[in-house]
């Protein structure tokens, strides 16, 4: 039973860094862009966010930083692919050779700084809960942001006109041109917003979980994030649950050898890539005709017969 | 588009350019290996400021430039270990060192394939060890890092209060397993109920891992946790807010754990690193005992492996236990003196023996007293 506990704890904590960077590739999808920079927004975000709260002894203000930064880079992708017509695919993957360049270069002074970081908080009554309490109610503060954002988030897509629109970007972009709203300048705030929780998610990374800054510490995280949207079937929702299965993958080793239970290290080491891997495949099939349609249009060239 | 990439395309060609200008042809045939060079490189697996293993090297490598300050010290950071390292070796003889360290375990191959391409340079690699013949240019040291760990068991195991202790390692190195060998050791000397958990990342620096095995440690009651890694902070931050007990690792982080931190094992490279480079420049490197797999340690002196200065939850008497054991090591003893058991309760190390490094480094078996599995498929 502890060791449930413990995985799903650890799948909140470890999972938290993802949900943000899933949900924020979710927006830019459902507008039709996808954006393989999202690591690279996660990155830029873990070290403007440990930066400025470095400077400045604020880790709110980091996690604004942390917000900025993401936003800025998914910026450059935005403009690069919605008004030169780059290809989305390729551009993403430049946008993030450049986040992992530019944090390789201004990161450097900050290996080994020391920082104020978000401290755990046990929110009162609530953490007493069994299991639940523990499981949910003793995280940091953006970990908490996150229990707010993904439902919003929800209500955004499916209640709100906005979503409304953002939708209609990433399936018929013509109708939104008939309604006189602005196909481009939906997509340009979808991969912002993308963005900007992508560096949401680096700054829980850096200064909430594993309160460091190393060079490449996203170490694929953004990747993964972006084929859990896919896995979710670009549903903010199913995306939590995606990014917990995730995070419970990664937390099952450490909690199985903190009890000195040995099982196969190379396979719980593959563990978190298997389960996504299995997912997209099981779900991958099943819900093929939910993807937004101008996605298609990317993928197409991936030889996929539309 | 097209603007931007004439000038990035020209920049390109000029960077080419000014790599083969720099190339100067191999200097006087037959001279010892290393004498005389003007240039010295030192090539690092990660950055220079990682509060760890690489930082005590490249502080090494400054020793090395204040002790000579004729001669160019070369550094590059983040070197992989693999064709990047040769390559990157290569480029530093090409410049004219003709003294390499190659500072990482898993440098050792292509370091050794550099030493044999130009036999008038001396490589010398650190951790590794070379099995059969040495090339006369070629050589690997180390300190016995596993002597300061083993007498910060001894304090691990005197504060623990739960008996639980934790060691958060990268891979199963026989580097990795000597120490957590000996941190037990040191641990049950003075406190037989002593356990030692281990949990791996299989990374040398993967915060958000580092900081995942160092809760799962914390959950389990471990309240003393010592660790293995590149990178430190994670795992001394988390332990210090859960109120445990902090052993370091290759650096004093004594600043983050004001209130857990206990002592530690720290490098301190400077004095080997610039007996070396003056053995080298001096011609006499073919031959001398650093042309060999050499090792020093309390018994030799010299060990660049130092226990960290003391947190205040180290009380005199648990000084007077490291004390002793220091000593007892250094008149003639080990770490490891047998008996030693492994997991199964099988005496690997006979009664009353003293192992000699190599067969310390063989080792691949976590003693009795470990609490996990090293990791096989």
């Amino acid at each position: 039973m502890s060791l449930v506990i413990d995985v799903a704890t650890g799948a909140v904590r470890g999972g938290t860094s993802i949900l943000f960077v899933a949900l924020g590739e979710t927006i830019a999808e459902r507008a039709g862009v996808v954006n393989l920079g999202a690591e690279g927004s996660m990155l830029t975000g873990a070290l403007a966010a440990y930066a400025v709260t470095a400077e400045t002894g604020d880790p709110l203000l980091g996690a604004a930083a942390g917000a900025a930064a993401g936003a800025l880079l998914a910026l450059v992708h935005a403009v690069l692919v919605l008004s030169r017509g780059a290809n989305q695919l390729a551009n993403g993957l430049v946008v993030l050779f450049l986040g992992l360049g530019l944090t390789s270069l201004f990161g450097a002074a900050y290996v080994g700084r020391s920082i104020t970081t978000f401290e755990p908080y046990a929110v009162p009554l609530l953490s007493d809960i069994p299991v639940l309490g523990p499981v949910l109610f003793d995280h940091d503060p953006l970990t908490y942001a996150s229990y707010l954002v993904a439902p919003a988030m929800w209500w955004l897509l499916y209640r709100s006109r906005w979503g409304l629109a953002l939708r209609a970007a990433g399936e018929r972009p013509e109708v939104l041109r008939t309604y006189g709203r602005s196909p481009l300048l939906v997509r340009y705030l979808a991969v912002v917003a993308g963005g900007l929780l992508a560096g949401i998610g680096g700054a829980q990374l850096s200064t909430a979980y594993a309160n460091a800054w190393f060079e490449n510490m996203t170490a694929g995280r953004g990747f993964i994030a972006v084929s859990l949207v896919i896995f979710a079937a670009w549903h903010p929702l199913r995306a939590v649950a995606g990014a917990y299965l995730f995070g419970a993958a990664l937390a099952l080793s450490p909690a199985l050898q903190a009890r000195g239970i040995g099982l196969n290290q190379f396979v719980l080491d593959a563990l978190p890539y298997l389960v996504t891997l299995i997912a997209l495949v099981v779900l991958g099939r099943r819900r093929g005709n939910t993807a937004p349609e101008s996605l298609a249009k990317v993928f197409d060239m991936t030889g996929r017969s539309t | 588009m097209r603007r931007l990439l004439i000038p990035a395309a020209a920049l390109a060609l000029l960077a080419a350019c000014s790599t083969n200008t720099g190339a100067t042809p191999a200097a006087a045939e037959g001279s010892a290996p290393g004498a005389g060079s003007t240039k010295i490189g030192f090539i690092f697996v990660g950055p220079k400021d990682d509060y760890g293993y690489n930082q005590a090297a490249y502080q090494g490598s400054q020793a090395v430039a204040k002790a000579y300050p004729g001669l160019e010290v070369l550094t590059a950071e983040n070197v992989p270990e693999d064709d990047n390292a040769t390559r990157i070796m290569e480029g530093m003889i090409r410049k004219g060192a003709k003294i390499i360290f190659a500072t990482s375990y898993g440098h050792k191959d292509p370091a050794l394939k550099v030493a044999a391409a130009h036999p008038d340079v001396v490589v010398v690699q650190q951790g590794n060890i070379v099995d059969g013949t040495m090339p006369a240019n070629f050589g690997t040291y180390f300190g016995t890092v596993y002597e300061p760990v083993y007498l910060a068991g001894i304090v691990a195991g005197k504060t623990t209060k739960t008996g639980k202790l934790g060691y958060v390692y990268a891979f199963p190195i026989s580097q990795t397993l000597d120490n957590i060998n000996a941190f037990e050791l040191g641990a049950k000397s003075v406190n037989p109920q002593a356990k030692t958990y281990v949990v791996n990342t299989s990374n040398w620096c993967d915060p958000a891992k580092q900081a995942e095995a160092a809760k799962s440690l914390l959950a389990q009651g471990v309240d003393v946790i010592s660790q293995h890694q590149d990178c430190t902070a994670t795992v001394i931050r988390a332990t210090e807010a859960a109120g445990a007990y902090s052993v370091g690792y290759h650096a004093d982080a004594s600043a983050l754990a004001p209130k857990g931190w206990l002592t530690g094992s720290q490098w301190n490279w400077d004095p080997l690193y610039v007996k070396i480079v003056k053995t080298a420049l001096d011609g006499r490197f073919s031959g001398s005992e650093f042309n060999a797999n050499y090792r020093v340690g309390y018994k030799t002196g010299d060990n660049p492996f130092v226990q960290s200065p003391y947190g205040p939850a180290v009380g005199a008497e648990t000084k007077a236990l490291v004390d002793a054991a220091k000593a007892r090591i250094g008149k003639d003893g080990s770490p490891f003196l047998g008996p030693v058991a492994d997991q199964s309760g099988q005496v690997r190390i006979a009664a009353g023996t003293v192992p000699d490094y190599k067969t310390i480094e063989a080792i691949d078996y976590f003693v009795d007293g470990v609490v996990g599995k090293i990791p096989a498929s």
